[in-house]
């Protein structure tokens, strides 16, 4: 018994190693380019963890960027434990929002503790809806998800805008002038404010998504570790030739996988217009939060309490990103250490797979490779 | 393996901290200056010594095409940075990742308390009424967006439709095809002025002429404006106007590909291309940013809605390659005097354009 | 008799592991000296030392006398090496002559150019004659048997040049004709010079082959022996390193009621072709009938349709009378299919999950593994446990994944999973296929085990000795149709021989 809990102790010590050597080193290695901007990495360093830990509400606004990047990890996180690269997390999450506010113009007069639970439920499946279709023709057609994911996030994108200037502006619903912004959600529809209850919070927009966040993170967990569905996915995911065997439908839990990776990218959307936006904009690019989605996961190791860690360093990076900025450290400097994390962590990954690699290039078998 | 990554990180880490120990020896002249930049993170401490008064100190927030847009964003980081030579201010800037952004940049400045937040886009609008709640006391201003009835809101909007106006009746009167595009970035109602400005420039010179009107969606992607302009230039068009910030770098690097026309915006933009940039529609973004600057620190800032518009040359072309004719050019400023004389109102919006009527001049 | 090549004290160390233990290794000009060794000795992980591929940690190689470097394969040419891959490296759309000059054509022509396909033509229809290959240097290779293919990778080396060749479990994908056929070309190679390393962990073939022989155990040379002065039963003590017992016990046992049937099947393999073309037989409760023949005879296929995992193209099978022909995997494991499959890191094993992720899998959706959807962990690791310790696989503990295991203990590990399902039939796919000896024991056991028990047993081998050991009845397979059945002991290996290479075995 001391024996397997050690073992599994050890994978879990195993896990988390590399990425926390990846963040000090990267750190280490963005000290040298902000010096190289002729600034002080000393000061540029204060300043980002001030500005994202150094007081209540300062925390509040890391806590505030944390949110989205939870779900659209999760999201990535989950479609990748299933074999899938779900790029299309950023469309997912668009189509999550504008079904948000849809549901928030059609049930607008439902009472305040009916309307939010109606908003989340409808951005999820917005963004199921979404990622029903990749996921389908993965299945059936064997389709690559990438390019298609990639295609439907511009449709995502130029559907929302669409939407928002013919359908859900406020010149239209409510016969105001018109806005390059969608009608407003409901006050009643609206999450609570952290700040309404601990005023300690101060200024910030941190409000009770991040709770809903981490909660769809431990369910996450208890979905991919504790469930059949779990244990299929993630079988497919490693295997998909033996889950096959093992009476497992490759096609089934592919399409699945994806609604569910899709549903928590809707939930990102559905929660930054509940908890900060309570609109949709017009915009001319991605959002963003689902590329960052796949930073996250990759750093989380696809597991949800590595997300959550690595969603909550992430948000410390792009919030204290302010207060470098203000400081005159170019905001590239944070760009440049998420980025070397990132390739520090691919680079683990690829190392982890080299055995495999040279095994193909030599035609040699496992046994020998391991010579045992 | 990981001890092979642990080793090409150091190797990395040394290579790194060489190069970082020439570039500062090189260079020891941007090194020191750039210090002291640092110093108002604790403002108390350093600022009080070299100088008996504060400087002022002004933010300005990006919306998401950031700083080196080519256009409305580098427009008003210049303005402010006139300001900056002028009196003597300290200017800083937070760019805008995402629209969510918006909200949290402008709580940031507020808890610095700088002297003047400007938020640069009509989409701040909804975040900065309820900030402008929240801090009673600072002061922001605005670009492109009015109404938000704040006491500490400056407002700074531009007539774009009659700087869209002047440039359209040089189209109308330049084009040999009778067919003129319109590359527009996103079709909301800011655009919108353009364009109707724009078409109604060219109809009350020639009515004959078509306006092909497209929108880029993407203020970004300026191989979507090559790709539109070409499409537009296949369709007959030999002059093409846009508002579509970078997009329209595409229109003008297909102009010089194909030699036709095009118009630039916001800033004279001539430079890209002085054989194919006919003249620019100018918007001041610049001025208006100053202009507002300067209340402030003269103490008269007022709240409510500053309007740049031709009669104060808030708006405007500019023909700084020469491509204009003399004959273009006194149409144009004919129109333009009209326009500061009220004789006639440029339409701004649809409605308006379809019922305005070309003037008699 | 001189020494073409020395290997002196070659260690070769993998993390964690050593793969070569300060290895003295010699060939002499003019023999056949065979490298013998269970799965894993590192038989292969020395002579890929040798041929450039991997790097000694230690050690001195000698090539005729001269201490060499060799860095890589191309260095290994240049002295005169070739290696024949225990996997084919040929390109199947190109003819056999455009195979073997891949990667060092003959040019002719305006800065040379142009490919000489003529002189290379010549070239290669020479050597083949010199040697007796009776190959066609025109043929497309994916018309020409294995055989012939293996054929056309000798030739590739001797047209490089090479005078010392290594083969890499040559008899692997041979029939018994075959490899005697092989014996002879290689008789004929030493007779002009060279000299050859057989790389093996069959012992017939070490008697009928080689010169002499090096036992590899554990990384280690144990010996090296004149064949003369050596037996069967010596070097596979000396292989293992106790005493083995390489008969199999078995009793008469009465076969009950038909499990499986199956009527006329046929599927097509991943290229489309037809590969199984009409299958009929029968497999009762209580005996173990053996589908003997080649590899690629449609074996794979057959397995693969019986199990779910491919969809068939004609005809039906049925388990205790239920059709089960259009029936997903999950039905068929429903009725009581077990199955070891043939490649057990492809379909046995998810080797990124743990054993116990492993040991629920094919039941995980039955109670008590689950309940309600949610996965019953306590009950999971325990089943496991039981696996572990009732088939003596060797591991920390049901924790670790099942890639670390080695693939002896992964083979008895997916044995132990498929027989505790308490199945009606079991498909037994290759089920030692590179495992060592030890555990080719224990599972030839247990298989006698479960047909003792009453269970239906269908044995797909590529191993004659296997299949004649363990079968009540054998039924061979040559392109995609039975084309006899006998009884297990009735069966001799030339009758068996025949039939595997598609004679005209019924009458026989």
């Amino acid at each position: 018994m001391q024996m397997q809990r050690e073992s599994k102790i050890k994978i879990a010590i195993d896990n988390i190693k590399f990425p926390l050597l990846a963040i000090v080193f990267s750190f280490i290695i963005g000290a040298f380019f902000i010096i190289w901007t002729g600034n002080n990495p000393g000061v540029a360093y204060v300043e980002l963890f001030s500005g994202s830990l150094g007081t209540v509400s300062r925390f509040g606004e890391t806590m505030l960027k944390t949110t989205p990047l939870i779900f659209t990890g999760l999201a990535v996180g989950f479609g990748y434990r299933c074999g899938l690269f779900n790029i299309g997390v950023e469309g997912q999450y668009i189509l999550g929002t504008v079904f948000t506010i849809s549901a928030g113009w059609i049930f607008r007069d439902l009472p305040g503790s009916i309307l939010p639970v109606v908003l989340l439920i409808a951005g999820a499946l917005g963004g199921a809806i979404w990622a029903f279709i990749p996921g389908i023709l993965k299945a059936k057609r064997g389709v690559n998800e990438v390019i298609i994911t990639i295609m439907l996030n511009y449709t995502a994108l130029y559907i929302a805008n669409y939407v928002v200037r013919a359908v859900l502006n406020p010149s239209i619903l409510q016969g105001t002038e018109k806005k390059a912004y969608s009608v407003m959600i409901p006050e009643q529809g609206r999450l609570t404010m952290l700040t309404e209850i601990m005023p300690s919070f101060g200024y910030s927009s941190v409000n009770t998504g991040i709770f809903i966040a981490i909660i769809m993170a431990i369910i996450t967990w208890f979905i991919l570790f504790k469930t059949t569905l779990g244990y299929e996915v993630r079988s497919v995911g490693f295997n998909p030739y033996a889950s096959e065997y093992g009476g497992i439908s490759i096609a089934k839990n592919i399409t699945l996988a994806m609604v569910i990776s899709g549903a928590l990218a809707g939930l990102a959307g559905a929660v930054m217009i509940t908890g900060l936006t309570y609109k949709v904009d017009m915009a001319s690019g991605m959002p963003g939060y689902g590329f960052d989605g796949i930073a996250v996961a990759l750093v989380g190791k696809n597991h949800p309490i590595g997300i959550l860690a690595s969603a909550f360093l992430f948000g410390i990076l792009k919030n204290g990103e302010r207060k470098m900025q203000i400081a005159g450290i170019p905001k590239e400097v944070i760009g440049i250490i998420q980025s070397i994390i990132i390739i520090f962590i691919a680079a683990e990954a690829i190392g982890s797979y080299w055995p495999a690699i040279k095994r193909k290039l030599t035609g040699k078998k496992e046994e020998e490779v391991k010579a045992s | 393996m990981s001890k092979k990554a642990v080793a090409l990180m150091l190797v990395l880490l040394l290579v790194g901290m060489m190069f970082a120990g020439c570039a500062q020896k090189e260079e020891p002249a941007p090194a020191a200056p750039e210090a002291t930049t640092e110093e108002p993170t604790a403002p108390e401490a350093t600022t009080e010594t070299p100088e008996p008064a504060e400087p002022m100190v002004m933010g300005m927030i990006t919306d998401t095409g950031g700083l080196g847009d080519q256009s409305f964003n580098d427009s008003a980081w210049l303005g402010l940075e006139k300001v900056e030579q002028d009196f003597g201010i300290e200017r800083q800037v937070l760019e805008s990742q995402s629209a969510d952004d918006y909200m949290p940049n402008l709580v940031s400045f507020a808890e610095e308390q700088v002297n003047l937040i400007y938020g640069v886009g009509f989409l701040f609008d909804e975040s900065m009424k309820t900030v402008a709640d929240k801090f009673p006391d600072q002061k922001f201003a605005i670009i492109d967006s009015s109404g938000l009835e704040k006491d500490n809101v400056a407002e700074i909007v531009f007539a774009e439709n009659e700087g869209s106006f002047l440039v359209g009746v040089i189209a109308g009167l330049k084009t040999e095809t009778n067919v003129i595009g319109f590359i527009g970035g996103m079709k909301f109602p800011l655009i919108e002025k353009f364009e109707y400005g724009f078409k109604a420039g060219v109809k009350s010179v020639n009515p004959d002429a078509e306006v092909i009107v497209n929108y880029a969606d993407s203020f970004e992607d300026s191989a979507k404006g090559k790709e539109i302009a070409l499409v537009q230039h296949q369709a007959g068009a030999d002059v093409i106007f846009h508002a579509a910030g970078g997009v329209g770098a595409g229109l003008i690097e297909a102009a010089k590909e194909e030699g036709f026309w095009a118009i630039g915006v916001d800033q004279d933009q001539s430079h890209l291309a002085p054989e194919n940039v006919l003249c620019s529609m100018m918007k001041r973004v610049d001025v208006g940013v100053y202009k507002v600057a300067q209340s402030v620190i003269d103490g008269t800032f007022e709240s409510g809605t500053i309007v740049f518009d031709a009669k104060n040359d808030g708006v405007g072309y500019s023909d700084l390659a020469g491509n204009l004719t003399d004959d273009l050019k006194a149409a144009a400023d004919k129109y333009l005097e009209a326009i500061k004389a009220g004789t006639f109102a440029v339409p701004a919006t649809e409605a308006e354009f379809d019922a305005f009527v070309a003037p008699a001049l | 008799m001189t020494n073409v090549v020395e290997m002196k004290n070659i260690t070769k160390v993998f993390p964690g592991v050593v793969a070569n233990d300060s290895v003295n290794f010699e060939l002499r000009q003019g023999e056949i000296h065979v490298l013998l060794g269970e799965n894993g000795a590192g038989k292969t992980t020395l002579m890929n030392i040798l041929y450039g591929l991997y790097e000694q940690t230690s050690g001195d190689i000698f090539i005729n006398g001269k201490l060499q470097n060799i860095k890589d394969p191309s260095v290994a040419i240049s002295l005169g090496i070739g290696m024949v891959h225990q996997h084919f490296m040929l390109v199947e759309p190109f003819t056999v002559t455009e195979n073997i000059i891949l990667g060092s054509e003959t040019t002719t022509g305006f800065q040379n150019t142009k490919l000489d396909m003529e002189t290379a033509t010549n070239k290669v229809r020479e050597i083949s004659e010199q040697f007796g290959l009776a190959v066609d240097p025109n043929a497309k290779i994916h018309d020409i048997s294995v055989g012939m293919q293996q054929r056309v990778e000798i030739l590739k080396t001797l047209y490089r040049g090479a005078e010392i060749l290594i083969l890499d479990e040559p008899t692997a994908v041979l029939t018994p004709q075959e490899i005697i056929e092989l014996g002879e070309i290689l008789k004929k190679l030493v007779a002009q010079n060279k000299s050859i390393i057989l790389i093996t962990h069959k012992l017939k073939e070490v008697m009928a082959m080689s010169d002499r022989v090096t036992v590899v155990r554990r990384g280690r040379v144990i010996e090296t022996l004149q064949k003369e002065e050596t037996n069967i039963d010596e070097l596979a003590e000396l292989m293992v390193g106790r005493k083995v017992n390489l008969k199999v016990e078995k009793d008469e046992h009465e076969a009950g009621v038909d499990v499986l049937t199956v009527r006329n099947l046929q599927a097509e393999n991943n290229r489309g072709a037809q590969a199984l073309k009409g299958v009929d037989f029968e497999v009762k409760a209580g005996e173990i009938f053996a589908i003997a023949g080649v590899d690629g005879n449609g074996q794979t296929e057959l397995v693969e349709v019986l199990t779910g995992l491919r969809k068939s193209s004609g005809g039906t099978f049925s388990i205790k009378g239920d059709d089960l022909t259009k029936a997903s995997s999950k039905q068929i494991l429903k009725h009581g299919l077990a199955h070891i499959p043939e490649d057990r890191h492809k379909r046995g094993l998810v080797l990124e999950h743990s054993l116990a992720e492993n040991g629920c899998l094919g039941s995980h959706l039955n109670e008590p593994f689950s309940k309600k959807g949610l996965m019953n962990d306590k009950y999971i690791h325990e089943y496991t446990r039981n696996l572990i310790d009732e088939y003596d696989v060797r591991t920390p503990s049901e924790w670790v994944p099942a890639k670390s295991l080695s693939g002896g203990n992964q083979q008895k590990f997916i044995v132990a999973r498929e027989m505790n399902r308490n199945p009606e039939l079991i498909i037994a796919s290759q089920p030692t296929r590179g495992v060592d000896v030890g555990a080719i024991e224990f599972i030839h056991k247990k298989l006698v085990e479960q047909r003792d028990m009453g269970k239906a047993i269908l044995l797909v081998s590529l191993e004659l000795d296997e299949v004649m050991a363990l079968a009540d009845r054998i039924g061979v397979i040559y392109d995609g149709q039975i084309v006899g059945i006998i009884n297990g002991e009735d069966a001799n290996e030339r009758e068996l021989g025949i039939m595997m290479a598609g004679g005209k075995a019924q009458k026989a």
